[in-house]
């Protein structure tokens, strides 16, 4: 098998726009997947509302697509009722940190057995183009209209805070290290928290000065600084730059976790 | 045996295997008790972060085959709403039990009143119908929680079990079965329509795990199960079958009692009222007065109202504003006298007599 064998064809073609980062948040999910060795009958993806929460519509496992905000409550219900299953939950900065913040750290908390990966574009792109919690200071959307006022939520810090057992940060462009860090995340008991920048091209940066799709994925690898080389920095004493979002793994332990199969 | 326990050890008896909630009086002996009770019987239970989570981790375990409830009262079943919908849209079986207290708001935590029973069947947006069962005793308490489960997973619904602080409080001797019906969900059959009713309507359950690969979506969907939001045929479909699958079955789930059917003047009453007019008529036996006693309030049964071939009159005394009194009108030409009362004290029987004497 390979990852496009986990695509349900009759589903095609998908609603996602021209240049989203979307479909390589999930081609690089379902190939973590397939790493991993998993049965399609034993995998179940579930998701919020929003763009990223489409995806588990084009996947032939069994798939739960709830409502706004509440993906992860949902998730906690299948896997305790059941920890045989696989539990793997799409969302995005939107319904992850807005509506859903509440059960992101209560998740994260009680550390269940999900892997929960994140696109993270910076807006609310089904409803063209609001500010979510993510959307950087500064940035324009419509109903940012001036520039976002409100600082964004550092999602990553969040579930590391919280109590995840694992959790990493990259982004659309970093699509091996991306692949690896999902599949680290299926590996670790307890709660894993993936996050990916992804490009929105449609809602976020034709109002951001990132109108071409290759202006926005040179932005996010160009404007990322990896965690050890921080590390290295905070060492020698040398100034970390605040303009650069830090990517790469935040954590990996082993605190006591829900859910896992015995 | 207390009301909120015997609730809690009727969907154990069931087969309730799932327990997702959030402390909130008068309801939380439920959760406590199956907090005790579930971890000893192969079951989970889970203390949400809210409602909003709560009912989401109950639906969430219903599609892996799971008996799942919650027990809430009115700020927390407020705030189920949304998913309520999303249960109804998605057909998933679970069981909500609201144990109410007088509201708006906060309102009144400790005390009873049935002001949910239109928020029950009209709450979450959107055009659609369930089943609520309205316990008037302990021992109903648990023999209808027990059925909830049956119901939900025969209707593929969720069903309400309307109690109230009255009788989740009162503590009375009940009769524990050896053991309660049990009328499990059917399963779907491979190669069918996961959202294709059956002659019933109600569509085989694809639970998780058993290699269905079903996607459920609280979208419109056809009848594969995938997001058709847009064509009005669809939809007006997927909700006309929604509703008619829980209303076709009205008169055959209908679960009452028919006191008196010759009667002149009849008293309609579902959940605690029920003991006071019980009371009135023990004290003062009168085939002029008859009394129908409704086990379930939605779908409304209204052919009962038609058992009283003699009914001049119908009384219908509630611990609301007269919720279901308004039923009661929309079926019959008779007049209906709708007794309301709030603020958490149950209609006497000393003013049940009054109105009857104060009857032409």
């Amino acid at each position: 098998m390979s990852f496009e064998d986990w695509f349900r064809e009759d589903r095609l073609p998908h609603i996602y726009c021209t240049g989203c980062g979307n479909g390589t948040v999930i081609n690089c999910t379902l190939e973590a997947v397939e790493q991993m060795g998993w049965a399609v009958d034993d995998t179940v993806f579930i998701s919020g509302i929003g763009c990223s929460s489409r995806a588990p519509g084009y996947i032939k496992t069994d798939s739960l697509h709830t409502t706004h905000g509440r993906a992860l409550a949902f998730a906690t219900g299948v896997k305790l009722a059941n920890p045989r299953l696989h539990v793997v939950v799409f969302t995005g900065d939107g319904d992850l940190a807005a509506i859903g913040g509440n059960h992101f750290i209560h998740a994260c908390r009680r550390n269940i057995d999900l892997t929960v990966v994140c696109m993270n574009n910076m807006i609310y792109g089904m409803t063209g183009g609001q500010g979510s919690p993510c959307t950087p200071v500064g940035a324009i959307s419509t109903t940012t209209p001036y520039g976002a006022a409100e600082p964004a939520f550092d999602l990553s810090e969040l579930a590391v805070t919280a109590g995840a057992n694992y959790v990493a940060r990259w982004t659309s462009y970093h699509v091996r290290e991306l692949t690896k860090a999902v599949q680290a995340g299926l590996e670790t008991p307890g709660f894993s928290f993936i996050e990916a920048l992804t490009q929105c091209p449609t809602a976020y940066g034709r109002r951001n000065k990132l109108r071409q799709v290759s202006d926005m994925i040179q932005y996010l690898r160009t404007n990322v600084i990896m965690v050890q080389k921080i590390q290295r920095m905070r060492e020698r004493g040398e100034p970390i730059p605040d303009d650069k979002i830090p990517v790469g793994e935040f954590v990996r332990r082993n605190r006591p976790a829900m859910g896992v199969q015995k | 045996m207390q009301g909120n326990t015997a609730c809690a050890e009727g969907a154990l008896a069931a087969g309730c295997r799932f327990f997702g909630g959030y402390p909130i009086t008068p309801s939380t002996e439920i959760a406590e008790h199956m907090a005790r009770r579930l971890p000893k019987t192969d079951g989970v239970f889970v203390q949400m972060e809210d409602e909003i989570a709560s009912i989401a981790a109950v639906i969430g375990a219903s599609w892996t085959g799971a008996r799942a409830m919650t027990a809430t009262s009115g700020p927390g079943f407020s705030l189920m709403m949304e998913n309520i919908g999303y249960a109804v849209m998605t057909e998933t079986p679970c069981v909500i039990v609201n144990i109410q207290r007088g509201g708006p708001s906060t309102g009144q935590p400790t005390m009873g009143a049935q002001g949910d029973m239109l928020q029950c069947r009209f709450g979450s947006h959107g055009d659609y119908s369930t089943i609520a069962l309205s316990p008037s005793s302990v021992q109903e308490m648990y023999d209808l929680t027990a059925k909830a489960f049956n119901l939900a997973d025969r209707f593929r619904v969720p069903v309400f079990v309307m109690s109230d602080e009255v009788i989740g409080h009162t503590r009375e001797r009940i009769t524990i079965p050896d053991r309660v019906e049990i009328v499990t969900r059917r399963p779907l059959e491979k190669g069918t329509l996961p959202f294709r009713g059956g002659d019933d309507g109600v569509p085989g359950f694809p639970e998780f795990g058993m290699g269905h690969g079903v996607h459920v979506t609280g979208l419109t969907h056809d009848e594969r199960g995938y997001p058709e939001a847009t064509d009005p045929h669809v939809h007006a479909a997927l909700v006309q079958r929604l509703v008619s699958k829980v209303e076709s079955a009205r008169h055959d789930i209908a679960d009452y009692e028919v006191v008196n059917p010759d009667a002149e003047t009849v008293f309609v009453t579902y959940g605690p009222p029920t003991r006071s007019v019980k009371q009135v008529m023990h004290d003062q036996p009168d085939e002029g007065v008859g009394h129908l006693h409704l086990r379930i309030v939605w779908p409304f049964p209204e052919r009962l109202l038609r058992l009283f071939t003699n009914a001049k009159t119908f009384i219908v005394p509630e611990m609301n504003m007269g919720q279901v009194a308004r039923e009661v009108e929309r079926h019959t030409d008779l007049p209906v006298i709708s007794v309301p009362k709030l603020g958490g004290e149950l209609h006497t029987p000393g003013e049940l007599r009054t109105l009857l004497e104060a009857r032409p």
